[in-house]
């Protein structure tokens, strides 16, 4: 089966051709038909493609579809890759996002833009296979700015209003910064190694390169800089929150399941040059735990019940980012692998909710749903303790595992991911108290329809047992030498920490024994809490540091000030013209006299000279 | 014979549709579209190989794939001679391609002379593939000026609103500049006289003049000036955005599709072949003027409201690539510099194209007064999507191939430069993006419902963007054809640089 690898990305990239070029004359039910269809062909074929592989004894299978560039020494082919680490994305790619394709069906039922949605979708999730199968860099950056291109039309796919366009925009100029790094890390690969095969880039690397030195850190150090960039990790997190302004589903396949941790996924893949560079891999280690807690601290504050999952989605890349710096690789694919699936659930719960709510997204002005949608309200239950990582959902067996790793490689990453775990377990369960407990404050007209409630039901079980489905990545990471012995205690601290963080949340937010209110109006917790809701102020800071600045003087300078330079000569021009016709007057006084002055002129100049 | 012929054919096919103007104006346009046809169908036969009858005179490099050669002042040693490699096939590919495109864009626009306007840009096209085949130096010098007489009269007739104003700015940029060139090429010509006693204009004859550095560089200069500013580079380029904007759509696409790269042309086939020390030493201002260029006319394209002043931004800042390419010297950044060229041509093209439509239908090309236009002018929007994603250098799209080689390639020379220049990673998507946002998302601002594209349209920009997913997709074609041309141009070079 492995040899219809070249399809699986194919038939999505088919359907989205297809959509472009007659969506607007098909009828809606045949172009949910073919965007849904195109990616469950896929999914379906991911599904068989596993099967052998999981059954086979081949470490990884390469396909070579056909050249592309190719000149001198530089060789990137239309070339896959298949490895324990490229099949676990295939199944988060293809099948999560085949359930968020049925969901969509239901969601955008009654949006004009249907078609237009399904073909962008389409085209995303071909992007995104792609940029997991690459052989090469060169055709991995063309499926990293693909599923940049389906992000940024998917977040401004509302266009008639302007803010969406400007989330869109934003999102895509800031992974751009990150991705011109990843660029410039390209170049240097390909300058010092001589190709763009990830590897025979990491086998040459191993082999030519000592640790610690220049080369490794600095190419390490550019690709990490497209990882933060497109999974929204400090200093480049601030385009995720407004990414929410797309529609909901898009969030969940986007902005939570796949394309933001394709960094992650890229980290993993090269992680051989990261381990020639210490330095650059404790780099990770410590912007993903300070990522993590300081996107919790801003999840604590949003009110709007997407921007909350927005900030809990940086924050868990954090916990991946924290996991790969430790060395931890495993456990941050199996993180990966469970977030999607619980967060994908969250977000599409969510979706249901804003569905059923108008387009409401302010979690305040919900209350007391839980009546009202049982199947939303249980998937949030379990969305939400998968991602506090309570006991026996998937989401524990993935944090408790990079935890543990964390602890390892040191105490303080630990202590400070355990916080993060407090902190997810307060905004996760304060989130699900406020909007399905309480007093209902208004009805429900619209049920969820079969197409939006299965995928809801069987992400509910993946992430509930999504834990069981790790695929034993040994063959591609090194195992990491320090994971083994546990100290009961840090085990114990480790899986308490999101249930202190439930009884805050019960305590402030459910029994209401303390007033969120009140404590929120203190003296020194009113600018803590403006600053967790304006996600730490960096959006300010850019503003006026980057964004202001660049505008003014590109403003400023609009009619190009090397212009005046050729203007002023034009104006010199004509002035001379004007004072040489001045002296044709006409007057024959006028030009006896000057006759006279330049005949003395020139004799004087004789005789001076 | 195919050579001159793709000359003569297009002067024919201008002075028919003069001709036929008094007759019936109509048929200008057909007779213009007929002569592209026969251009079209010459440039395959010579392309196919059957039609190589011209033989290479002796010592000619293989990497010439045809040659014509007849003297025409022999008392002065200028000859006739015409030839070919890859990059001028392709180039010349790239005229005809977009002089369909300027036809197609014409067909209505233009209501006036109908028969002079095809007799301008047709005689303006004759001269641009005349400046891509000529090898001696008079003769190029000749369909130099050529190409911009006709230019003139299309922005002074069929311009906009400050014609006359672009116009005069356009021939006075580029006749001072040529002036220079006319100067060197002279200088360059009586010095190689001084030398071996007979007097040559010839290309090869002149590649190995053996003129001391001093008197090389400031002839290196004279050429590099006139080709920089047509180019063109910072500080050179204020000419383009008005004669771009005030351009009649046709009149913009042959400008920025095909005119711009004659000047790309120049230093790739005369400023480095014939002075490669000079050029060598200059290398590193080149590049930076090329750095500079990419940057500079970034902001400046983001800070423009008329959107054909923005596009015509966006021009310089990429022509700042090929200048960059050019002077890195490898076959990397060379080829990326010949697939800028082509992609460049067509994605500044149709991004013209779509002005133009734009301002046919609305009568204005502020994008102020545009915004949401998706929802009244879908197939129009999707279609500048495409191109603003082309020219934001989306991987899979041919400008995509372009900018990755000269960036690569100019790596491996100058890292700190190439990392300035890789800013416009970030740089490109403002710009792009901007064009989406202000024109055609965002609320409805016109009460108008203009049409969508009609056939003719649609079959156009269909045939361009599937040339630029073909160029991004499938580059090894060109890049196949190219390959030789660009060698033989660097490694002549190192050969002499480094003896």
């Amino acid at each position: 089966m492995t040899e219809l690898l070249g399809w699986v990305p194919l038939f999505p990239f088919l359907g989205f051709l297809t959509l472009v070029l007659a969506g607007g004359r098909l009828f809606k039910p045949l172009i949910a038909w073919i965007g849904i269809g195109s990616v469950g062909i896929s999914a379906l074929l991911v599904c068989l493609i596993g099967v052998d592989f999981l059954n086979g004894t081949v470490p990884f299978y390469r396909l070579l579809l056909g050249s592309w560039i190719a000149m001198d020494d530089l060789s990137a082919p239309f070339g896959f890759y298949l490895d324990a680490l490229s099949m676990t994305m295939l199944f988060v790619v293809a099948g999560v996002g085949f359930l968020i394709h049925v969901y969509s069906a239901g969601f955008m039922e009654s949006d004009p833009g249907y078609a237009r949605f399904f073909a962008y979708m389409n085209l995303f999730v071909s992007a995104m296979l792609v940029l997991v199968l690459a052989d090469n860099l060169v055709l991995l950056y063309l499926g990293w700015e693909g599923v940049g291109l389906g992000s940024y039309l998917l977040i401004g796919f509302w266009y008639e209003d302007p803010n969406n366009g400007y989330a869109a925009r934003k999102a895509f100029v800031m992974t751009r910064i990150g991705d011109t790094a990843m660029a410039l890390g390209l170049f240097l690969l390909f300058t010092q190694l001589h190709t763009f095969d990830i590897q025979s880039l990491m086998r040459l690397a191993t082999g030519q390169w000592a640790p610690g030195t220049l080369l490794p850190v600095a190419s390490a150090a550019l690709l990490l800089g497209g990882a933060v960039g497109k999974s929204a990790q400090l200093p480049l997190q601030t385009w995720l929150p407004d990414a929410m302004a797309g529609p909901t589903p898009v969030s969940a396949l986007i902005h939570a399941a796949t394309m933001v941790t394709a960094g992650v996924y890229l980290i993993a893949r090269t992680h051989d040059l990261f381990l020639l560079a210490p330095a650059v891999q404790f780099a990770v280690a410590v912007i993903g735990t300070i990522t993590l807690l300081i996107a919790g601290c801003a999840a604590l504050a949003q009110t709007d019940i997407k921007r909350i999952l927005a900030y809990s989605t940086i924050s868990q890349i954090g916990y991946m980012f924290l996991a790969l710096g430790v060395g931890a690789w495993s456990a941050a694919i199996f993180h990966l692998l469970t977030h999607a699936f619980f967060k994908a659930l969250l977000f599409l719960a969510a979706g249901a909710v804003i569905y059923c709510f108008h387009h409401e997204h302010n979690i305040f002005k919900m209350g007391g749903l839980r009546k009202a949608m049982p199947l939303t309200f249980w998937s949030f239950i379990i969305g939400g303790a998968a991602l506090s990582a309570l006991p026996f959902t998937s989401g524990f067996y993935s944090k408790h595992e990079i935890l543990l790793e964390a602890y390892a490689a040191s105490p303080g990453l630990w202590a400070a991911g355990c916080l993060g775990a407090l902190i997810t377990g307060i905004y996760s369960f304060r989130l699900i108290f406020v909007v399905f407990f309480g007093t209902q404050s208004r009805t429900i007209e619209k049920g969820l329809g079969l197409s939006m409630s299965v995928p809801l039901l069987l992400l509910a079980i993946l992430a509930l047992f999504g834990g069981v489905l790790q695929i034993p990545l040994d063959s591609v990471f090194p195992v990491n030498p320090a994971s083994s012995d546990a100290l009961t205690l840090v085990s114990v601290i480790t899986i308490a920490a999101p249930f202190f963080g439930l009884l805050i949340a019960v305590l402030f937010y459910l029994t209401h024994t303390f007033s969120s209110q009140r404590f929120a109006n203190y003296g020194w917790a009113r600018p803590v809490r403006k600053l967790f809701l304006s996600g730490w102020g960096f959006d300010a800071l850019y503003d006026g540091l980057l964004v202001q600045p660049f505008t003014s003087i590109a403003r400023l300078n609009k009619n190009d000030i090397v212009d005046r330079l050729y203007l002023a000569l034009a104006w010199l021009g004509r002035e001379l013209h004007r004072m040489i016709s001045a002296a044709q007057t006409g007057r024959v006084r006028w030009y006896a006299s000057s006759l006279v002055l330049g005949t003395v002129a020139v004799i004087a100049l004789g005789l001076l000279s | 014979m195919i050579l001159p012929a793709l000359i003569i054919v297009l002067c024919l096919g201008g002075f028919a549709a003069w001709f036929v103007e008094r007759r019936s104006p109509g048929d200008a346009r057909l007779i213009a579209l007929i002569a592209l046809i026969i251009e079209a169908a010459l440039l395959l036969w010579q392309y196919s190989g059957t039609g190589t009858v011209d033989i290479l005179s002796s010592g000619m490099s293989p990497a010439w794939l045809a040659d014509f050669n007849r003297p025409w002042i022999p008392r002065f040693g200028i000859g006739f001679h015409l030839a070919a490699d890859g990059v001028s096939l392709l180039l010349i590919a790239l005229t005809v391609l977009l002089g369909f495109m300027a036809v197609s864009s014409s067909w209505t626009e233009i209501k006036d002379r109908q028969g002079f306007f095809y007799f301008n840009l047709l005689t303006c096209l004759a001269g641009t593939v005349g400046v891509f085949l000529a090898v001696d130096l008079f003769l190029f010098f000749f369909f130099w000026e050529l190409m911009i007489i006709p230019m003139y009269f299309l922005i002074s007739i069929w311009g906009h609103e400050n014609r006359t104003y672009a116009a005069i700015k356009f021939v006075i940029f580029t006749q001072v500049s040529s002036l220079l060139m006319l100067l060197a090429i002279v200088v360059l010509v009586l010095i190689n006289h001084n030398r071996t006693g007979s007097f040559t204009f010839d290309y090869f004859n002149l590649q190995n003049a053996g003129i001391d550095s001093d008197a090389a560089f400031w002839l290196m200069l004279g050429f590099f000036i006139a080709f920089t500013v047509k180019l063109p580079a910072v500080p050179f380029h204020t000419w383009l955005p008005d004669a771009h904007t005030q351009a009649p759509t046709g009149g913009s696409v042959i400008l920025a599709g095909v005119m711009l790269k004659t000047g790309a042309y120049g230093l790739f086939r005369f400023v480095i072949p014939l002075f490669p020390e000079a050029s060598r030493q200059f290398a590193p201002i080149a590049m930076t003027l090329g750095v500079v260029s990419v940057l500079y006319a970034a902001i400046m394209a983001y800070a423009q409201t008329d959107l054909k002043r923005l596009i015509a931004y966006t021009s310089v800042s990429h022509m700042g690539f090929i200048l960059l390419g050019i002077f890195s010297w490898n076959i990397f950044a060379m080829q990326g510099a010949v697939i800028t060229m082509l992609a460049h041509g067509i994605s500044a093209g149709a991004l013209f194209m779509i002005a133009g439509s734009l301002q046919e239908r609305l009568h204005t090309r502020e994008m102020g007064r545009m915004g949401g236009l998706w929802s009244t002018l879908p197939r129009l929007s999707a279609f500048a999507l495409f191109f603003a994603m082309a020219s934001l250098g989306l991987p899979g799209l041919g400008n995509f191939i372009g900018e990755f080689l000269v960036l690569l390639g100019a790596f491996k020379v100058n890292i700190l430069l190439t990392s300035a220049a890789a800013l416009v990673l970030v740089l490109s998507p403002v710009y792009s993006l901007i064009i989406i946002q202000k024109a055609f998302h965002g609320p409805l601002q016109s009460q108008s419902f203009p049409a969508d594209f009609n056939r003719r349209e649609l079959t156009s920009l269909g045939l361009l963007v599937l040339v630029t997913a073909w160029l991004g997709l499938f580059p090894q074609g060109v890049l196949n054809v190219s390959a030789a041309g660009c060698k033989q141009i660097i490694q002549d070079q190192v050969a002499v640089a480094y003896p």
